[in-house]
């Protein structure tokens, strides 16, 4: 394996974890407004599937147009961006959704769209990005989408994990969520460099 | 090893054959079981655990309450006059309420219970009493006393009973929500809450407590049962006071088998006397692992 695809599989291996890290927390930030009962658990996973199924339109669309690891780097820069409201207005947007919606199923509903709906849709681009990068020989397509899925979904598990056993007992959620984007970003600016470097040597290469 | 094994087999059969299940259900939340052993009915959530039992009834004495925090909750008394607006988050089988209810049958009651078929079970096995005075409602705690905030509601005792020994709901035991209760607390009133936590987590409430309301009493009559935490009250009432109050009503609670003398002895005032270590972080809504906690 080169090390570019080494790159691309961490890089969802992390986003896996993010995700599932920030599905995990939303529990948590929504419990004080509209409670922990099951109907909460409900709303966040539904936008987190809606939102994902959207992701995986949307990113495999874009890999048909100039796929590259840069425009692959943006994808995690954007997401790294769109997670921060999250900690920034939540409390607002939660107390608004509280004070107009009486039934807590709906309120829940709204609030995680609201807070979540864009920064895991665009996380959700990431995984059909990822394959058209990884893919050079069509028969091994199949192969190729099956190892980058482990890959994510071991990210996902491990996030999972991690946070509610861990990290809860250490940090703030918002802290947390601070970090995931922070992660997110810079892995995001990594990925950016790494295809500007490869393009300069692929110039250079040329030249000589 | 087979020989302790089997004593201790026999040790339980009189206890667990004397037992009888007659009523059973699965809820959103939790498997409910309704229990009678002998004169003893009891409701408790998941056979699994012994730790589990939430409210008894002796069914010949009905008013006679079975729990020694049941019973504790009632140091409150020693705070208050007359309670006329009553809030208790997690019912159970509704034996504070009720109780409370023939104490003061012209106060107003508020049972919030987030498990409606908890509701159900306390109203069939447990004669749970609702009267235009003595309502119940199935709402998250959090949620009722956020949306009673909203509509200027104060209540002069507010009683907490939604830990059952097993789970912490971790956004009922953080300084926000803390908060909240004490902007529904009317002036002179009560808060009274029945704590389960041992261990980490003791330190870590008392300190949540201490944040938002200031010095409170632990009542705790026995070393090895949890405690029951008032808190809330302006100043401490006086010696004098606290004897009046004993005096005017130990036996209005006498039937309940409920000793206020007995609790007037065993309120500890945490002023001076703190036994958490200052820096103890305080639970928040952003960081609450009262469960995990509760383990460590």
């Amino acid at each position: 394996m080169n090390k570019i695809n080494a790159l691309i599989y961490f890089l969802a291996f992390s986003s896996g974890f993010c995700i599932m890290g920030i599905e995990l927390l939303g529990g948590r930030i929504l419990a004080p407004y509209f409670g922990s009962s099951v109907h909460i658990w409900g709303s966040i996973i539904t936008v987190f599937m809606l939102s994902l199924s959207i992701g995986y339109l949307l990113g495999g669309k874009l890999s048909t147009r100039n796929p590259s690891l840069t425009k692959y780097g943006l994808i995690f820069f954007v997401a790294s961006i769109m997670v921060v409201p999250i900690v920034l207005f939540a409390e607002p947007i939660m107390t608004f959704i509280f004070t107009h919606i009486e039934d807590s199923r709906y309120g829940s509903l709204l609030a995680s769209t609201a807070l979540f709906f864009i920064p895991t849709t665009i996380l959700g681009m990431i995984s059909p990005y990822s394959v058209r990068l990884l893919v050079t020989d069509h028969e091994k397509s199949g192969q190729v989408a099956g190892g980058l899925y482990f890959v994510s979904t071991l990210g996902s598990a491990l996030g999972t994990i991690i946070t509610s056993f861990y990290m809860v007992l250490a940090f703030d959620v918002n802290d947390i969520i601070k970090t995931f984007a922070a992660v997110l970003g810079a892995l995001g600016l990594l990925a950016i460099v790494v295809s500007q470097i490869k393009t300069k040597e692929r110039a250079v290469c040329l030249e000589s | 090893m087979f020989r302790i094994l089997m004593l201790c087999l026999l040790m339980t059969l009189p206890f667990s054959s004397l037992a009888e299940v007659i009523h059973k259900e699965r809820s959103l939340y939790r498997n409910i079981l309704v229990e009678k052993t002998g004169d003893l009915l009891c409701l408790k959530f998941n056979e699994k655990t012994r730790k589990s039992t939430q409210s008894c009834m002796y069914e010949s004495k009905p008013k006679k309450l079975v729990f020694n925090y049941t019973k504790m909750t009632f140091a409150s008394l020693l705070f208050i006059n007359d309670p006329q607006n009553v809030l208790i988050i997690g019912l159970g089988g509704g034996s504070l309420s009720n109780t409370i209810h023939e104490l003061y049958p012209s106060a107003h009651i508020e049972n919030v219970e987030i498990d409606p078929a908890v509701i159900k079970v306390a109203r069939d096995y447990f004669n749970f009493i609702e009267t235009d005075n003595v309502t119940s409602k199935v709402q998250d705690g959090r949620i009722f006393i956020k949306r009673a905030a909203l509509k200027k509601q104060k209540y002069d005792w507010i009683i907490l009973d939604a830990f059952n020994g097993d789970y912490i709901p971790e956004h009922l035991l953080t300084k926000e929500f803390f908060a909240e209760v004490k902007s529904v607390l009317a002036d002179g009133g009560i808060v009274a809450a029945n704590t389960f936590s041992s261990s980490k987590l003791y330190q870590h409430e008392s300190a949540t407590y201490f944040d938002v309301f200031g010095d409170f009493v632990n009542v705790v009559t026995d070393e090895n049962s949890n405690r029951i935490i008032l808190a809330g009250f302006e100043t401490m009432p006086s010696q004098k006071l606290l004897i009046e109050r004993v005096n005017k009503l130990a036996n209005k609670l006498t039937p309940y088998d409920v000793d206020l003398q007995l609790l007037s002895e065993h309120l500890f005032y945490t002023k001076g006397n703190q036994d958490w270590p200052a820096d103890t972080k305080v639970l928040t809504d952003q960081y609450s692992p009262a469960n995990l906690l509760n383990y460590q």
